[in-house]
């Protein structure tokens, strides 16, 4: 991106973000919720993080050699890490040194 | 000082978040300069924008040179969760005055939590307690990622390998999602639609189709996913 498309992006995502935040705000003081808008709050944050997992994913090829191994042992570490010390701070430091270590020796 | 009770309260109450914030916000200031962008980005971003996830997609949002449109609409779904927060604190920030555009701006997912678990103190003055622990954690967070990029950027090291933070990241989000919701349905459906959106679509509109998809699915399978 050009300079000038940085920083537009950084301003969309500026107001973008401050929408986000200021909705129930704005439209829900005395109204009652709609029940799609509900299901959307309820379910759609597990949905888009694991759409956020692929997405960092989606410049690796899986047809060649290592087929992906090193980011699915990444993640594999990553989670193990989290279930066992419920720490998300160890959890993404230790999955991050974990994976460039793979990337960088191997 | 006048308010300086307010300010010890919100310091004491805001310490776990200091340690997260200044370290995750280390890695990405160091992650925005390993690909070449100039350090005072960081503190910009985290000053306006101030949403952890977001700052993070909006690196490859720049490597990518996503269009507008869809930086819009990724966006305010990857931020979708929220847009509810402020739910259950309408009551809260009622008499907060000239606050209530900070605190709501600052609303990530960690001022929240401490938003909602601290008992209110009637000695304290609460829209000042409010503001200053909203914005300490923003101090964080901005003092963190700025350091990250100064640092990266005059230290030299093999960062080849260093964006898998943000694929961490999201593996440790979607597992305490998991813890919250005990439902494997809709994490099925986001590999479903990003699956489909790899093997089909240019790498450039992955996000917003699999958004997209994921959207009909969950519509379409409305019964499955509440019945689990």
């Amino acid at each position: 991106m050009s300079n000038y498309e940085i920083y537009l992006a950084i301003a969309i995502m500026t107001i973008v973000n401050y929408f986000t935040r200021f909705f129930p705000f704005l439209f829900f003081r005395k109204n009652e919720v709609p029940f799609y808008i509900l299901y959307i709050e309820k379910y759609f944050p597990p949905i888009i993080m694991s759409i956020l997992i692929f997405y960092t994913l989606k410049d690796i090829d899986f047809s060649i050699q290592p087929y992906g191994l090193k980011e699915i042992s990444g993640i594999i570490f990553t989670a193990v890490l989290h279930l066992s010390f419920k720490n998300y701070l160890i959890s993404i430091f230790a999955g991050t040194i974990f994976y460039m270590g793979l990337v960088q020796y191997l | 000082m006048k308010y300086k009770n307010e300010l010890k309260k919100a310091f004491q109450v805001s310490i776990p978040v200091m340690m997260g914030y200044c370290v995750l916000g280390f890695a990405f200031g160091l992650l925005l300069v390993s690909f070449e962008y100039p350090w005072y980005l960081a503190p910009i971003m985290s000053l306006f924008i101030y949403a952890g996830a977001l700052q993070f997609v909006a690196i490859n949002f720049f490597n990518a040179k996503a269009g507008m449109i869809d930086i819009a609409i990724a966006s305010w779904f990857i931020n979708i969760r929220q847009s509810f927060y402020g739910l259950s604190l309408l009551k809260r920030f009622k008499d907060t005055g000239k606050f209530k555009v900070y605190l709501i701006f600052g609303l990530t997912d960690e001022t929240y939590a401490l938003l909602t678990t601290i008992k209110d103190d009637e000695s304290l003055n609460k829209r000042w307690y409010y503001f200053f622990l909203t914005a300490l954690n923003q101090s964080y967070w901005f003092i963190g990622s700025t350091l990250g990029a100064i640092i990266g950027s005059n230290i030299n090291f093999n960062t080849v390998g260093l964006e898998f933070s943000l694929t961490a990241l999201f593996v440790v989000l979607c597992i305490e999602q998991y813890k919250n919701l005990r439902n494997f349905v809709p994490f099925v459906i986001g590999a479903v639609a990003s699956i489909f959106a790899l093997i089909f679509i240019p790498s450039d509109k992955m996000l917003i189709v699999s958004i997209i998809i994921a959207l009909i699915l969950m519509f379409t399978f409305k019964k499955r996913v509440e019945n689990e």
